[in-house]
């Protein structure tokens, strides 16, 4: 038992080069398999390897030995073992993650992401479906179509995988019978045309016995489609339509190795790009010329510098421009002539990946394509229930739920709808991943539905006096001292000192003090976590106004969130946010307890008291750092005073 | 207009891994082995970055135990221009004396795990590339191409991070590092293809030729130097060559003929047995050998 098929063997022996430069040619599909152990998910795979010749002897003996010793099929082959992976898995009988698994036949090579079925395992499958573009459905002939069917396919549909191939296994268990199948196909067409599933295929198959998997079958002569092999290896594939689409690649590095040399490099999402092509950079608009495609010069051409003359979609490479145009990480170069549109509120829908669950106005970094920025999730509009696909009222999202919501983001992006068309291109500018900004962890996939207005369309009211202005009228240079501790740390004494100090100096300011914001602009709001948010965003937005205007603002707050105080701080241009942590340990704080609040809180009066029952995230890194026990409250701001007039 | 082939694709998955960890870690390195996949990573690191030198240094963590061979190769490449090569020696290690003949599993603990991660503390680095690839071993295939690690280097299967489309999240926790793999996708037929493709300089001893040998518990291991303690043993001239490069007590060889990468890759995909057969590292301790070895910390 070798690793090539059969017939293979003789060309591989004789003429090695010949086969090498056939198998070279070869195009790559990915595709996912979804559902359970008990679908015979494993056994096809493993069935696939085995007929495709991946196995060694080696791997066979070991296969041999743990069917004897684990395996569900007495004295036979187990396939199933040749892929379930970790011994976690094993002993528990299930797969936990995706895997993914590697396999050639004669025309394709091929990638699996290999996933679990059950309802918990929704962030799996909708992972190893975010590369995929097929989609194979087990359905057991013997229980045909689930509610895990149901949910596969609106998964799949949702990631915009635009072929489904339904393989009904184990035919050997209901004696290839023609009615179990057509029956399963009956209820499933009426299910793929409601969800807008249209390209779609059944193939009966035994992976026990090998039917239908990499030959037709002789057992099933009323089937006359394809095996699954077939299917597989003629299947259009996504990435071969995208070259002829709009150019678009999102920057990932500028090459700088000297004065002379400014590359911009990236993989190409759509399209293609060659010397003279116009490109229109974004998000900021300028269009230049493409000069050179670079790339490292090869073996064979000792001579030339590597340059080409078109590179395609999916490839990776170095472009340099015509004009030393503004370009860095993030942008993206487009076809001048059809550019992708940029902005800044969305509608998406959202795949929650976490056990933490979405905090609807928390901020939290976007990832997409080459682009980071702070993203707010509102309240969802509704949570998609995977199993009926009913619409239901929701508050947040958690763990494997899937609900459409409004996002904002606090710059401009740049983006396409990820439409369900399949192409990569979209994917590229449409998939992006929410990252928790405390933990950095994943928490969620989305894909973008469509921009709520346009940033491309909508400009700000130019203000004719701007704030260059204002600063220059009051003769300052304005500033957010953004003041931050526990309770009682002291922010607001010593916030007061410094403004008396500033304005002694003839220093126009104004003080946000917490407890007087909150009996006005912010009376609506509570002490939930989510309230805590919206206070702090809206002192945010207010102190930036009044920097606007020219002031040095101060602000006693609080503001127990590392994420919030990072969302004012990009508010602000570079410089002018000013973080002032007042450190006092909790035990002080308490010990001085001036308003008499932690003695409420300790006895249950007040809820979510930072320090108590809610955490405080002390900044890492703050402009300023006061540690009360050291200096008095007066001290202290002349200290702060000496910082901020200090600066350059 | 041209398709891409599939190896096109693999190439340009590569490049953007490499690219990304660059363009987002404070300080990556390249874990440099020496073998076939390292000099594929590489390969594929000098395009990424073209015409810029390396923008991360490479790092071997030695055993003083590799093949005389390999030490040749790693010398060439570290004198090539814009390559910056860090060797690292766990201190331990040595002052014990720690051998492969003698500590058995010990060996590859302290000199590889141990060295490791000791090298990653001490440079601070935050990023490491590996060669490994998901066909290797049943839990590679599990394995995120960025795979994070606490800030003791263990890997918990069960807190990866899910990974959709090309997009990788590379933000890290205080004291967390993050080892990243673009090859995770090829198998082994990938490299040897791009390698005769790209033309990539290897390690002789991947082809065959005669070399003194002795037979052990099933293995067939090249007397490489002097250390090696013949136990009245004789060695003997075989036609060997070898399919994966280690520590040369640790790796086994096979007899064989293929002089060239096509005659090396027509002989692997004849032959019967898989790549990590010739290895002592995945039996010692069972089944899930790996996974447990990855969990502690090794790469």
């Amino acid at each position: 038992m070798a690793r090539v098929l059969d017939q293979d063997r003789e060309l591989i022996a004789s003429d090695v080069s010949a086969w090498l430069a056939r198998h070279e040619s070869k195009e790559m599909l990915r595709f996912i398999t979804c559902g359970s152990v008990d679908d015979g998910k494993s056994t096809l795979i493993g069935r696939l390897l085995y007929d495709t010749r991946q196995i060694f002897d080696d791997q066979l003996e070991a296969l041999e030995a743990d069917s004897k010793k684990v395996g569900t099929q007495g004295a036979k082959f187990d396939f199933a073992l040749l892929v379930d992976g970790l011994s976690a898995e094993r002993e528990q009988g299930i797969t936990i993650d995706v895997a993914y698994r590697f396999f050639s036949s004669e025309k394709r090579k091929f990638i699996v992401a290999d996933t679990p079925g059950h309802e918990q395992y929704t962030r799996n499958m909708v992972t190893g479906a975010s590369t995929a573009d097929v989609a194979i459905l087990l359905i057991d002939a013997r229980k045909g179509v689930l509610t895990q069917t149901r949910r596969h396919s609106y998964l799949a549909q949702l990631v915009g995988i635009r072929r489904v191939v339904l393989a009904v296994t184990k035919m050997d268990l209901v004696d290839y019978d023609q009615d179990a199948f057509d029956a399963i196909t009956t209820e499933y067409r009426a299910f793929a045309d409601k969800i807008g599933v249209h390209d779609w295929a059944a193939i009966p198959v035994s992976g026990t016995a090998g039917d239908n998997v990499s030959g037709r079958s002789e057992r099933m002569p009323w089937y006359q489609g394809p095996a699954l092999l077939e299917y597989l290896e003629t299947v259009e594939i996504d990435a071969t339509a995208d070259a002829s689409k709009s150019l678009r690649m999102p920057v990932q590095w500028v090459n700088r190795p000297n004065l002379g040399f400014r590359g911009f490099a990236g993989q190409i999402a759509s399209g293609s790009i060659g010397p003279g092509a116009e490109v229109r950079i974004l998000p900021s608009g300028r269009t230049t010329h493409v000069a050179r495609v670079v790339t490292m010069p090869g073996p064979s051409d000792a001579e030339s510098d590597g340059d080409i003359d078109q590179a395609v979609a999916g490839q990776s490479v170095t472009v340099t421009f015509a004009d030393e145009v503004d370009c860095s990480r993030g942008d993206v170069i487009a076809a001048a002539a059809d550019p992708p549109e940029a902005a800044d509120q969305f509608e998406a829908t959202i795949v929650w990946m976490s056990e933490e669950e979405l905090l609807p106005g928390r901020g939290y970094w976007m990832k997409i394509g080459t682009q980071m920025v702070t993203a707010m999730v509102q309240e969802p509009k509704y949570e998609v229930n995977v199993n009926t696909l009913e619409h239901l009222a929701a508050k947040t999202l958690s763990l494997n739920g899937i609900g459409v919501a409004e996002i904002s983001t606090d710059r401009d992006v740049v983006f396409e709808p990820y439409a369900a068309d399949g192409s990569s291109s979209n994917r590229v500018l449409g998939g992006f991943i929410l990252i928790d900004k405390s933990s950095n962890s994943t928490v969620a996939a989305g894909m973008i539905n469509f921009a709520l207005r346009r940033a491309l369309n909508i400009h700000r009211q130019h203000l004719e006096v701007g704030r260059e202005t204002h600063s220059a009228l009051k003769g300052q240079k304005p500033a957010v001292l953004w003041f931050t501790g526990l309770s009682g740390a002291g922010k607001s004494t010593i916030a007061n000192f410094v403004e008396k100090k500033l304005a002694a100096r003839g220093r126009h300011t104004y003080l946000l003090d917490g407890d007087n914001v909150r009996h006005g602009l912010n009376r609506d709001l509570g002490f939930t976590e989510a309230d805590r948010i919206e206070n702090i965003r809206r002192v945010g937005e207010v102190a930036r106004l009044m920097a606007d205007a020219g002031l040095i603002v101060l602000t006693a707050f609080i503001s127990p969130f590392r994420a919030e105080r990072h969302m004012v701080r990009r508010m602000m241009p570079e410089g002018e946010f000013i973080e002032v942590f007042v450190d006092t340990a909790i035990e002080e704080a308490e010990k001085r307890d001036v308003k008499g609040l932690y003695a409420k809180a300790r006895a249950g009066k007040l809820k979510n008291f930072t320090g108590i029952d809610s955490p405080y995230e002390a900044p890492e890194n703050a402009e300023i750092h006061i540690d009360t026990t050291a200096m008095s409250a007066e001290e202290a701001a002349d200290f702060i005073v000496g910082r901020l007039l200090g600066r350059k | 207009m041209r398709s891409l082939t599939h190896l096109d694709r693999l190439e340009a998955e590569s490049i953007h891994i490499l690219r990304e960890t660059v363009a987002e870690a404070e300080r990556p390195v390249m874990l440099y082995s020496i073998g076939k996949d390292s000099a594929v990573m590489l390969h594929l690191a000098r395009k990424a970055f073209y015409p810029s030198p390396l923008p991360f240094p490479l790092l071997h963590v030695d055993t003083g135990w590799k093949f005389t061979a390999m030490y040749g190769l790693r010398d060439k490449v570290a004198a090539e221009p814009g390559i910056d090569l860090l060797v690292y020696k766990n201190p331990e290690a040595e002052a014990q004396g720690i051998n492969p003949f003698d500590h058995g599993p010990l060996h590859t603990d302290l000199w590889k795990t141990e060295g490791l991660k000791q090298a990653l503390d001490k440079f601070g680095f935050d990023a490491a590339f590996g060669g490994a690839r998901r066909d290797e071993e049943k839990s590679r295939a599990k394995e995120r191409i960025f795979s994070f690690r606490s800030a003791s280097h263990r890997w918990d299967p069960k807190r990866q991070r899910p990974e959709l489309w090309s997009l990788y999240n590379v933000r890290k926790n205080k004291g967390e590092s993050v080892r990243v793999f673009p090859l995770s996708n090829w198998t082994e037929l990938d490299v040897w293809q791009y390698i005769l493709r790209e033309k990539i300089e290897i390690v002789p001893l991947y082809f065959a030729d005669e070399r003194p040998t002795v037979e052990r518990d099933g293995l067939l291991l090249m007397v490489d130097d002097e250390r090696f303690p013949l136990g009245g043993e004789q060695p003997a001239l075989r036609k060997i060559r070898f399919r994966t490069l280690g520590c040369y007590p640790l790796t086994g060889a096979v007899e064989s003929a293929a002089a060239s990468v096509e005659e090396v890759v027509a002989e692997m995909l004849l032959t019967t047995t898989s790549e990590r057969q010739g290895r002592a590292i995945d039996r010692d301790a069972g089944a899930a050998s790996m996974e447990k070895k990855k969990q502690e910390g090794y790469f």
